[in-house]
């Protein structure tokens, strides 16, 4: 008799981290995809447009959170038609906590929206489980547990965009190196008034620290 | 002016030869022979004044309201036949809520009246229904987007405005919006101006007793759409009047 185990679902169990500054926002993410035991994906740009200023990170089972991105972004893009200018960050992140909350017994994914809008600057919200929280900055994903107390002692009100780059990509790195499910590169994403940028950093560019 | 549109008026569905729906038209002229009322923005907020005519002395005062509130931050004034405008101010109330479960935030006041004014254009567009028998005017202010102004006719269209006025003497209270410079005024200073107006175009011939319905949103409610209190209606009242005896006394002086 043969037993057929059931096929494991993909998993971004991750690290994903979003971080404000004055005049905008800065997002990161790892790129592990991974299914049980074994990488599916070691180069997944877990990092999701949803307009041209508003960007999510994907966390969880990679087919909700891909799903309820592109839903989001089929919203917005009518939406701001509708209201002939681009939508604001707080109506973004509402969107998603609508999915989120509606079917939060059948989806299992955290989406964090970041991104700027012309009334608020740079704005992070979180979405965990569908609540919808405005915060200086967040981290999600499996990786987040063992960075907390990093980003909790590093984070400062006021830092320039410069260092708010330099405090994602450390955070990232420090995660993948002790969080088994998050691994790969480094994606980053600045928004800000003038649009979004995105970022790869590969693994021997990545910062270091005292054990490697 | 009377236009008979002998047979293509049975129906909103019916074209005339000229390319008029007549049904519309009809519509519009309800909307004339309602009392007026007016809406005027400024630096810093929206000013509505309606001229309630008062039918009966039975009437307790303060009913049959034809301001309404929208949203928090948008106020609505009326003219036409009054359950009509109420039924409207209910979908305008609905899309507004929908709009704040959605999206999180207020719903931009260009954004409602192209809302509303599609629901009232559907009603232009079949025989089993008839149009919309008022217009209204929908004012908001917003920290960011300032104050806005849009009016809505039984067509359906939407417009923006600085000051616009609908009812029977629309067009005598338009010429006396046109002299004021209401980019550089605050509320309070337009309130005065507003009272005074429908003052002015108050028929008290045709009409006799009528009550002044004054309502404002702005920097000085603190983007609350609300009615006037009663300290400052009362001194706008005082203003008007007062404006009104002093006309009256320079055209004695004339003859």
């Amino acid at each position: 008799i043969k037993y057929k185990k059931k096929k494991k679902e993909w998993q971004t169990a991750t690290t994903i981290i979003a971080v404000e500054f004055n005049g905008g926002v800065v997002l990161g993410s790892d790129s592990r995809v991974s299914a049980g035991e074994t990488v599916v994906n070691r180069v997944m740009n877990k990092l999701s447009l949803l307009h041209d200023k508003i960007y999510c990170a994907l966390s969880g089972s990679a087919a909700d959170a891909q799903t309820i991105a592109e839903m989001v972004n089929y919203q917005l893009d009518v939406h701001s038609i509708e209201i002939g200018e681009d939508p604001q960050v707080r109506s973004a992140a509402t969107l998603v906590k609508n999915i989120s909350y509606k079917y939060k017994e059948e989806l299992s994914a955290h989406l964090i929206v970041a991104g700027w809008d012309r009334r608020g600057g740079g704005q992070v919200f979180v979405t965990l489980n569908g609540l919808l929280s405005r915060q200086p900055f967040a981290v999600g994903g499996s990786g987040s547990s063992y960075v907390y107390g990093f980003v909790d002692a590093e984070y400062q009100k006021g830092m320039s965009k410069e260092d708010c780059q330099q405090f994602v990509v450390n955070t990232i790195s420090l995660a993948m190196s002790r969080d088994g499910s998050s691994g790969g590169v480094a994606y980053l994403v600045t928004i800000d008034e003038k649009g979004a940028e995105e970022k790869c950093i590969l693994g021997n560019e990545l910062p270091t620290f005292y054990d490697q | 002016m009377s236009s008979i549109g002998t047979g293509y008026d049975l129906s909103a569905s019916t074209f005339s030869p000229d390319g008029r729906v007549f049904q519309v038209e009809y519509a519009m002229k309800a909307v004339e022979n309602s009392s007026t009322a007016i809406g005027i923005r400024c630096k810093d907020g929206v000013v509505f004044g309606v001229e309630k005519l008062v039918l009966s002395k039975l009437y307790e005062q303060g009913s049959n309201k034809r301001i309404f509130n929208v949203d928090r931050h948008v106020g609505m004034a009326v003219a036409g036949l009054l359950a009509d405008a109420r039924s409207l101010s209910e979908v305008a109330r609905e899309e507004a809520s929908n709009f704040r479960s959605n999206y999180g935030h207020n719903i931009p006041l260009k954004h409602l009246s192209e809302r509303v004014a599609m629901y009232v254009h559907a009603y232009t567009l079949y025989s089993a229904v008839r149009p919309f028998g008022c217009s209204f005017i929908l004012g908001s202010y917003d920290q960011d987007d300032g104050p806005q102004l849009y009016m809505v006719d039984p067509s359906g269209i939407s417009y923006g405005y600085w000051g616009c006025a609908i009812g029977k003497a629309k067009q005598a209270a338009k010429t006396e919006i046109e002299k004021l410079q209401m980019k550089d005024m605050t509320c309070r200073e337009l309130v005065k101006e507003v009272a005074k107006i429908i003052y002015i175009v108050h028929d008290e011939v045709k009409d006799k007793a009528f009550e002044l319905e004054l309502s404002w949103v702005g920097e000085v409610t603190n983007g609350k759409h609300e009615l006037v209190p009663k300290d400052v209606r009362e001194e706008a009242e005082k203003y008007a009047k007062d404006s009104l005896e002093e006309e009256d006394d320079s055209d004695e002086e004339n003859m």
